[in-house]
């Protein structure tokens, strides 16, 4: 379970969080939409403790994130994944180092454990036997994917991702929301999606979020959203270039 | 324009401070880090091999190259007063107390401090670093430490290296250019190096190499905007490295002047 409350932040005298807050239930996938830049990145790297509010809280399974000493930080951490925008893969690393990176880090795992997992990891996205490539052999789209190996391969109960299908093409979006729709299925894990392809966002929420000015303006299923009058949702879910929200950039 | 220029000047005057701000929590965070468990030994080899084993044939160039120019310089002040057999001992305290350490740290600080920022300033700008701490991997433990225990071992025994290459250059011209024989070199030589000489240098040396760790990971991890951002941090990392290593030579002279004089 995940509980946002009355989140704030700001950077250089701008707010880009203002008291927002949210509540993911377990088990529960909820895409985050919004334009670029509104903060939807920031509001993830609070969930996961990378950055600290500058006022209200975010719980994890009713532990305050934003309050939480390295150590205990690092036991949720075990928990929770995240998966980046561009993958950030270690470059000095082959591709098995990188997804069974916290196995070989934190635990005492054998080799041949260890290789078990990754092979298994890398099987669920469909990139099976590509362990000792290196990243940069490797495509966007794949690049990608073994990020969502590298998430999955500790088997967290609550996994982030940051624009999942960004920058790849339309089939391997579409592999990538299959996965996250089945690792939701077959893993009962909670996901907090941000993303602002609406295709995927209406094929892998269970719930959806309109994040606006700060706030979430408006959450609910996707069918509740595609029905939605709110000039502001109703613009941008469906990319029109007129609208509440380029009426305000304007002014 | 006055007025500008006392901005300017406060300006810089705080970007100072937020420097030595920032390179002190840096410090503090990394010495409490290298003595906490666990231990990874792996990566302080690994970090040891490139910091130290590669700087090698380079450190080898250059201080046979010092120490031909050091004695050829000496010879032409000694040869006019007759005490050619000084060159000897002048390159040795010389090359042992000063050149060697700073020389080597200069050598390091371009080639290992210019890639140890780049490098981080790279995983910074590709959220490498985030996603190290998304998985529960403290950055400091895992990119600096290794660096700043390699660099403060390596540096000693590059230098020490150094001293005797740069000697062994010196050798090389007044043994075969300028008549000394070889007995007597390696007599004056030895008999003017005292322990405190040798010390004195090495410690320098292992001064120089943390800061040479600390100040190329500071500038990494404090990279912002892309290519451009890792460049200029770059840049600024080996200019501040190559100034602070003057100045701790600078103050560790004198304060060993004093301390054993």
């Amino acid at each position: 379970m995940i509980e946002i409350q009355k989140l704030s932040k700001g950077f250089n005298n701008r707010l880009v969080l203002n008291e927002l807050s949210l509540d993911v239930s377990t088990g529960q996938t909820c895409v985050i939409i919004g334009r670029s830049g509104c903060g939807k990145s920031v509001l993830l790297k609070h969930i996961v403790g990378l950055l600290r509010p500058d006022a209200g809280k975010v719980l994890v399974n009713d532990k305050e994130v934003g309050k939480s000493k390295e150590v205990e930080l690092n036991t949720l951490r075990s928990k929770i994944s995240m998966v980046f925008q561009g993958g950030a893969l270690f470059d000095s690393m082959s591709v098995a180092e990188n997804v069974g990176f916290s196995l070989i880090e934190h635990t005492r795992i054998t080799q041949k454990d260890l290789s078990g997992r990754v092979e298994e990891s890398l099987q669920l996205v469909g990139l099976g036997g590509i362990g000792n490539l290196m990243p940069s052999e490797l495509s966007g789209g794949m690049k990608k994917r073994v990020a969502l190996a590298r998430a999955i391969c500790i088997h967290p109960e609550i996994i982030l991702y940051d624009e999942p299908t960004t920058g790849v093409d339309p089939i391997t979006a579409d592999s990538i929301n299959e996965l996250i729709r089945s690792l939701h299925d077959k893993l009962k894990v909670t996901s907090v999606v941000v993303t602002h392809d609406m295709k995927s966002a209406y094929h892998i929420a269970d719930n959806i979020a309109m994040l606006y000015q700060g706030r979430i303006i408006l959450q609910g299923t996707p069918k509740e959203i595609q029905a939605t009058h709110d000039p502001v949702v109703h613009q941008f879910i469906h990319g029109l270039s007129k609208g509440p929200i380029t009426e305000a950039i304007d002014n | 324009m006055f007025t500008d220029f006392f901005i300017n000047l406060g300006h810089r005057a705080i970007s100072f401070m937020y420097f030595f701000g920032g390179l002190a929590n840096l410090t503090a965070q990394t010495v409490y880090l290298t003595f906490k468990p666990p231990y990874k030994n792996e990566r302080i080899i690994e970090q040891a091999k490139k910091a130290g084993y590669d700087s090698f044939p380079i450190v080898s160039l250059v201080a046979l190259f010092i120490g031909f120019i050091f004695a050829l310089q000496t010879a032409y002040f000694m040869q006019r007063i007759g005490s050619e057999i000084y060159i000897a001992s002048m390159v040795a305290l010389t090359v042992v107390r000063e050149l060697g350490p700073v020389i080597t740290a200069l050598i390091v600080a371009g080639r290992v401090g210019a890639s140890n920022t780049a490098e981080i300033g790279s995983m910074q700008v590709t959220e490498q670093i985030d996603a190290l701490e998304t998985l529960a991997t403290n950055p400091v433990k895992y990119l600096v430490v290794p660096r700043f225990v390699a660099l403060g071992l390596m540096l000693p025994v590059l230098t020490l290296y150094a001293n005797i290459i740069g000697i062994l250059g010196s050798y090389l011209i007044c043994v075969l250019k300028l008549g000394i024989t070889s007995s007597m070199y390696m007599q004056v030589t030895f008999s003017s190096l005292l322990y405190k000489d040798l010390f004195t240098g090495l410690f320098k040396a292992w001064i120089f190499g943390m800061l040479i760790a600390l100040i190329s990971c500071y500038e990494g991890f404090n990279v912002v905007g892309g290519a451009e951002g890792v460049g200029k941090a770059t840049t600024r990392s080996v200019v501040f490295t190559f100034i602070m290593i003057i100045a701790a030579d600078c103050f560790f002279t004198a304060l060993f002047y004093f301390i054993f004089p």
